[in-house]
């Protein structure tokens, strides 16, 4: 268990954890693929996909929804997957097996701060992708201001929670990047299904939208996609976001091991 | 098993104080009522084959694990504790057997990174100079060769200024150039002031460098001092190697009051004694008819006094692989 003493060494100049986040951008920056998987695909999904005069239009099978307003919640939880489950388990579990949060452990520093870093770097690109996504959704494909601002805020926030404590138990389960790599991929495929990325939830029978409002990115979509068109989401989807939180965080900090 | 230090290492102040350690991995023990202690500026060596504990011994002195008896000082603080722990890592600067530094990073980075991690840091310029690494700074971790690597983790550990470094293993794997290189290395630290724990395989790395060193065994300590001092508590003395031309009865060396040991390796005999040796041996093989061709002749190595003190090669595992 980690305890906050641990947590903030008196020992350890404060300026290291600037550094250590200075370097996780450079790093993130060098590796390519990591950075823009999360801003540039939702992105040029939304732009490919908003071109098409049909996708605009109400749709009856939508409950009078265009198919780009279904899709922005899909895209939302798109974006926290990519930086959440795909984006931070991948370095920690590196950084593990080559004894880079090992070597940490001789310093002042804590391993918790490179964990903390991971973690500001891959919440900033979530909020930005988000961001960019947002604003050329309305400034270009007519996407109106949420029904809820708070309620959409607070659906986000709690999304962000939810899939980054599973990113972190995935970093905690996996031995080496190998692993990392295959575990973020099994978590991430079915989420991404239930969350309406391949085919709109709306178009899926009934049995299976049920269950996706019992899987994490489901009902992120769903708490969304109502503060969106209807107002702030029922408690419901916000407490089964809650939920996953607690028990993926509280499973993390269990089974993290630092070596 | 501890000798007076003839170099009066022994009159200067403790800097690392280990009691009776003992350290089980599962059934395992993997170290096992280890005692010693380190003076200010001395190269210390912990020595011995691989999984002797001398790892582990040195992971409980940094704090990376805790020992399941015994006591650990170092520089009067407490690795066990907590708190004592985080001062402990701004004094103790370690190189890791196995630890990497992040591969996209160039050397100027994760210089700079590191030393954001201490409040009264080294000039980097200073240590990257000394370590021969000026013209790599701008070269990533990835692609820098193992010996600049290792110079490179030896650098970082030395960016906090610490007290004590201690390096694990820092040659393996090292061309025998760079391997020199590197020993002056840590004779030019230790000349700073900065007292070393080396931990090392290699008796003649040891043999060189340390001033006292404590031989692992099996988890256990079987003999400390300095390199000299364990030669001659080994029966010291010199050795003579050679290829006999012909068959020869052992007893005509072993009844020369000089020759203390004759044994056969493969075609080679090595007789270990002390006085005039080389002579005695030859003189008395010619006289029987037979002739020694290709000698090779020695003082006893700490590689020797391994073999005497424990009945084993340092290397006996290594070899059998090849």
């Amino acid at each position: 268990m980690i305890g906050l003493q641990s947590l903030l060494p008196p020992q350890a100049p404060r300026a290291a954890f600037r550094k250590l986040v200075r370097y996780e951008f450079v790093l993130t920056r060098r590796t390519p693929n990591r950075a823009t998987l999360g801003l540039g695909i939702p992105l040029i999904l939304l732009v490919i996909l908003g071109s098409i005069p049909k996708l605009q239009q109400p749709e009856a099978a939508l409950g009078g929804l265009s198919f780009i307003e279904v899709y922005i919640p899909t895209l939302i939880g798109f974006i926290i997957t990519v930086t959440g489950i795909l984006g931070l388990p991948l370095p920690l579990a590196t950084y593990r097996e080559q004894g880079i949060l090992r070597r940490l452990s001789t310093t002042p520093v804590p391993p918790a701060w490179l964990l903390g870093a991971q973690l500001v770097v891959n919440l900033t690109i979530a909020v930005v992708g988000m961001l960019v996504l947002l604003v050329v959704a309305m400034a270009r494909f007519g996407m109106a201001v949420p029904k809820s601002s708070p309620g959409f805020i607070l659906a986000i926030l709690l999304t962000m929670v939810a899939i980054f404590a599973i990113g972190l138990l995935v970093a905690a389960l996996a031995d080496g990047a190998q692993a990392a790599q295959t575990l973020s991929g099994i978590a991430a495929v079915p989420l991404l299904f239930f969350a309406g990325l391949w085919v709109p939830l709306a178009a899926l029978p009934v049995q299976i939208r049920d269950i996706s409002t019992w899987t994490p990115l489901g009902a992120a979509v769903k708490a969304i996609q109502d503060a969106m068109q209807t107002g702030f989401p029922p408690a419901g989807q916000l407490l089964i976001l809650l939920a996953y939180a607690i028990v993926a965080g509280f499973l993390a900090v269990r089974f993290f091991r630092w070596e | 098993m501890t000798t007076s230090a003839a170099n009066g290492s022994n009159q200067r102040p403790v800097v690392i104080d280990a009691s009776q350690l003992r350290k089980m991995y599962g059934q395992t023990v993997a170290v096992d009522d280890v005692s010693f202690s380190v003076h200010v500026g001395e190269i210390f060596g912990i020595l011995g084959p691989n999984g002797a504990g001398k790892t582990t011994t040195v992971e409980c002195i940094i704090g990376l694990r805790r020992p399941d008896a015994g006591t650990i000082r170092v520089l009067g603080l407490n690795p066990e504790s907590d708190q004592d722990r985080e001062e402990l890592h701004t004094l103790v600067g370690a190189q890791l057997q196995v630890s990497a530094l992040p591969a996209k990073l160039t050397v100027r980075e994760n210089l700079d990174l590191y030393r954001s991690f201490y409040s009264h840091p080294a000039d980097g310029a200073e240590l990257v100079s000394l370590l021969g690494l000026g013209d790599k700074l701008d070269s990533s971790y990835k692609d820098l060769s193992g010996g600049q690597k290792q110079r490179l983790a030896v650098a970082v550990a030395l960016i906090g200024q610490p007290k004590i470094a201690v390096l694990d293993e820092m040659t393996a794997g090292l061309d025998p150039q760079a391997r020199r290189d590197t020993w002056e290395l840590i004779e030019g630290i230790r000349a700073r002031g900065v007292t070393i724990l080396l931990v090392t395989h290699y008796m003649d790395e040891a043999q060189r460098l340390c001033d006292r060193v404590a031989l692992f065994d099996q988890g256990r300590i079987v003999a400390l001092g300095t390199p000299s001092e364990l030669v001659a508590e080994a029966g010291g003395g010199k050795h003579v190697t050679f290829v006999p031309s012909g068959p020869f009865d052992d007893r005509l060396l072993t009844d020369l009051s000089d020759v203390t040991g004759v044994e056969h390796q493969g075609p080679r005999v090595v007789v270990t004694g002390t006085g005039e040796l080389v002579n005695a041996v030859i003189q008395t093989l010619a006289a029987n008819g037979v002739t020694a061709e290709d000698v090779t002749t020695g003082s006893a190595t700490l590689e020797d006094a391994f073999l005497r003190l424990t009945g084993r090669h340092i290397h006996e595992r290594d070899e059998a692989n090849v």
